[in-house]
């Protein structure tokens, strides 16, 4: 007996593979990056259905609001040559389709087996929301993990800054030590010739 | 069909299979490479959810927050090491980083 959510699950899934296989398909990296968006929501519809809904509106508001406008920002910035990229596209296609399906049919043989549970065993708890329980325990068993991500996250800042602004010259001041260094034979030469008549 | 766990599974399953399709096709491509990453770590947060769900327990959703946030890292870096090749080589073919070969 099929119920109202199940068919929710069915529409969002569909969704999430088509819009994957869209993300590997597309010409332009730009439709990629867009289908990769959908996939996101898709996935934190689900996600929904799963009763996670910190994590759907997370994933909505980290993924779909920062990284992907990111990556984005890169795809129509840089100046790619589509044509070589896509060049030799499908020389290993038999060999890849060959591999995710052994992929599918092997997790497929495991997970529709009876040996996984057929329906919920306990409930979260309806008394408190899914983000309060999670800040609940965030914030006690998990709190040392928790501060270490915020150590990862301001790496992760310093690194992309000092990746992208070393090593390239985009102003035209003069270095000071270079500036001092300078000799007068540096900057002036006395060419020697003869005068020109009148 | 009702669903139960095994489905959500089978879906990332799916999902991680399309992934590594889509690294096999787009071989040239870092930035599809790094798409293909993505949605793998999303295949395997759709597993942690599904098995939080089913298990009632809360620590599932906790360690996908965790891979969100190192997920986000790693985009970043990624990116700004996209942007210092593009800028070395103006190109962002894997074809043509083999300075190392050479």
């Amino acid at each position: 007996m099929m119920q109202f959510s199940d068919y929710i699950f069915y529409f969002f899934s569909s969704i999430l593979i088509l819009a994957s296989l869209k993300v590997i398909t597309a010409n332009n990296p730009v439709y990629s990056a867009l289908s990769l968006v959908l996939a996101f929501f898709s996935a934190a519809g689900i996600w929904l259905l799963l009763h996670a809904e910190f994590l759907a509106i997370a994933l909505v508001l980290v993924y779909v609001g920062a990284v992907m406008v990111l990556f984005l920002f890169v795809v129509m910035m840089l100046d790619i040559n589509l044509e070589s990229l896509k060049k030799g596209f499908w020389s290993y296609f038999p060999f890849a389709i060959l591999i995710a399906g052994v992929f599918i049919v092997e997790i497929y043989l495991v997970v529709s087996d009876k040996f996984f549970l057929e329906s919920q065993i306990e409930s979260f708890g309806t008394s408190k929301s899914n983000t309060h329980s999670i800040g609940n325990i965030l914030y006690t068993d998990y709190l040392l993990p928790f501060q270490i991500a915020a150590v990862i996250l301001l790496v992760a800042i310093i690194s992309a800054i000092a990746l992208t602004m070393f090593g390239h010259k985009s102003h035209k001041a003069i270095d000071p030590k270079d500036q001092i260094k300078v000799k007068r034979n540096d900057r002036i030469r006395i060419v020697k010739m003869k005068s020109e008549k009148r | 069909m009702p669903v139960t766990l095994s489905h959500y599974l089978l879906l990332a399953g799916i999902l991680f299979a399309i992934s590594i399709l889509g690294i096999f096709l787009n071989r040239k491509n870092i930035i599809l490479i790094l798409m293909a990453i993505e949605l793998m770590l999303l295949a395997v947060n759709i597993n942690f959810i599904a098995f939080s769900y089913y298990l009632g327990d809360l620590a599932g959703q906790i360690f996908v927050f965790f891979i969100l946030t190192v997920a986000a890292a790693e985009s970043a870096i990624g990116l700004a090491i996209i942007i210092l090749i593009f800028r070395n080589y103006k190109s962002i073919n894997v074809a043509d980083l083999n300075r190392l070969k050479q």
